[in-house]
């Protein structure tokens, strides 16, 4: 069987929040490098894929799939009974997962990508960091987390005691708060929250895609 | 009683996307206003169901349930012998498709087209100032998004493929908005495929049901 394709670039939030997802379910990959930096994705060749030019984009056979989160929820499914279960074991569970997906991508990602944006990419492309945004981000995501950190004094996990792809989406861009955007006392200054962050981040399937994250 | 609580105000964007998918899976439900002019979502009795203090919530027996997308697969997924059928696809690589189009319902259409409802409808509602300068700024995002969905929707009958799906459902709300409310509705009516989508879905029984239930609520 052939390798399932990954377009997309190794320092991009959303294309290692696939390849940790591959790694967890064990799947083999190839990744075709998307050069960021150049444009790549604006191109023609690379719009055929995707044609709202974000990355990643997969080809499984037949199927090319983008949008990250809906990637992993297709591997999770496909490859179920294989690697590690992502979601939960009855249909109860897997809404709680469904429910923490959406949590991440509608009120944790919004001010996180903002903020690694801001401190990381803006400076790359030869701006300056919006300070008044980055603070007004903090803010929304402090009271995010305050959340998280009620629950997570609850629950070992997100949606539950098992890891699951509502935890895995968390991984990319609080990597990047935390180890490149100097804003790791959002995650260490609470408790249950930190201590997830330390699990979930300590897993090897993680790893090995957390040190390729680096630009350029 | 029905088993089914599902706790919002209809006008809700959020609230409507969960009430519509209850209604093409024909679940018997009761819908519990919650007043967000009064400030209910933040009182602590909705925050110990929802800590985020949003709308909606879902109580199906022992699962208190937020997040209408989420509301949205778990209905399909659990009624999914009743009702309308073929919401999630008929395999997995249907489905893979469907999910893909609900999340750039959710990561891409819904940002520019939310703004735009909360500006140009409610903003004058509530007396609250316009920022005519992130109007434009919107508009232009969302039109570069709804080119996309020309293209695709030139190719393809729904979102999905052939059959209707939660992708198409999951835009009903605040393109109901832009059409009815914002002084817009050309963004949808001047693209010939769009317009035909949106013609379509707009005219299931579900969405006429909740436009119904609509226009009753604002007769008090």
């Amino acid at each position: 069987m052939a390798a399932i394709k990954v377009h997309g670039y190794h320092a991009s939030t959303a294309t290692v929040m696939v390849l940790c997802c591959l790694n967890e379910k064990e799947v083999e990959y190839e990744l075709v490098l998307v050069d960021l930096p150049t444009g790549a994705h604006k191109k023609p060749e690379y719009l055929a894929l995707n044609p709202f030019g974000v990355v990643p984009t997969i080809q499984d056979g037949d199927l090319t799939l983008y949008e990250s989160r809906a990637i992993i929820r297709y591997l999770a499914k496909k490859f179920q009974g294989q690697g590690t279960d992502l979601l939960g074991s009855t249909l109860s569970e897997e809404a709680l997962v469904y429910q923490w997906c959406e949590v991440e991508g509608q009120s944790f990602n919004p001010p996180a990508l903002s903020i690694v944006s801001q401190i990381l990419v803006v400076p790359m492309r030869g701006g300056s960091t919006d300070e008044a945004a980055v603070e007004m981000n903090v803010e929304k995501l402090e009271k995010v987390l305050d959340i998280y950190e009620e629950r997570l004094s609850k629950s070992k996990y997100l949606a539950g005691d098992f890891f699951s792809l509502a935890d895995l989406q968390h991984l990319p861009c609080t990597h990047y708060l935390v180890n490149a955007c100097g804003k790791g006392d959002l995650i260490s200054s609470r408790k249950h929250v930190n201590a997830w962050w330390e699990d979930i981040s300590s897993r090897p399937t993680w790893k090995k895609v957390a040190e390729n994250m680096k630009f350029g | 009683m029905a088993a089914v609580k599902l706790y919002g105000p209809l006008a809700s964007t959020a609230t409507s996307r969960a009430l519509a998918c209850l209604l093409e899976k024909q679940v018997e439900y009761q819908l519990i206003p919650v007043d967000l002019k009064k400030g209910e979502q933040k009182k602590p009795q909705f925050l110990a169901m929802q800590p985020f203090g949003q709308v909606p919530v879902l109580q199906d027996g022992a699962l208190t349930l937020f997040e209408s997308r989420a509301i949205v697969r778990y209905i399909a997924e659990k009624y999914a012998a009743q009702g309308t059928i073929g919401l999630l696809g008929k395999s997995l690589a249907e489905r893979a498709v469907i999910e893909q189009w609900m999340e750039v319902e959710s990561q891409t259409y819904n940002p520019p087209s939310s703004f735009l409802v909360f500006q140009l409808a409610f903003a004058p509602l509530w007396g609250i100032p316009q920022n005519q300068a992130e109007i434009v700024k919107n508009e232009k995002k969302f039109s570069k998004v709804l080119d996309v969905y020309e293209k695709r929707l030139s190719e393809s009958k729904y979102l999905g493929g052939d059959e209707f799906s939660i992708a198409d459902l999951s835009h009903l709300p605040n393109t109901e908005y832009i059409v009815k409310a914002t002084g817009k509705s050309e963004l949808i009516t001047s693209r010939k495929y769009v317009n035909a989508w949106w013609e379509d879905i707009s005219s299931r029984d579900s969405w006429k049901k909740i436009r119904e239930m609509s226009k009753a609520g604002n007769k008090k």
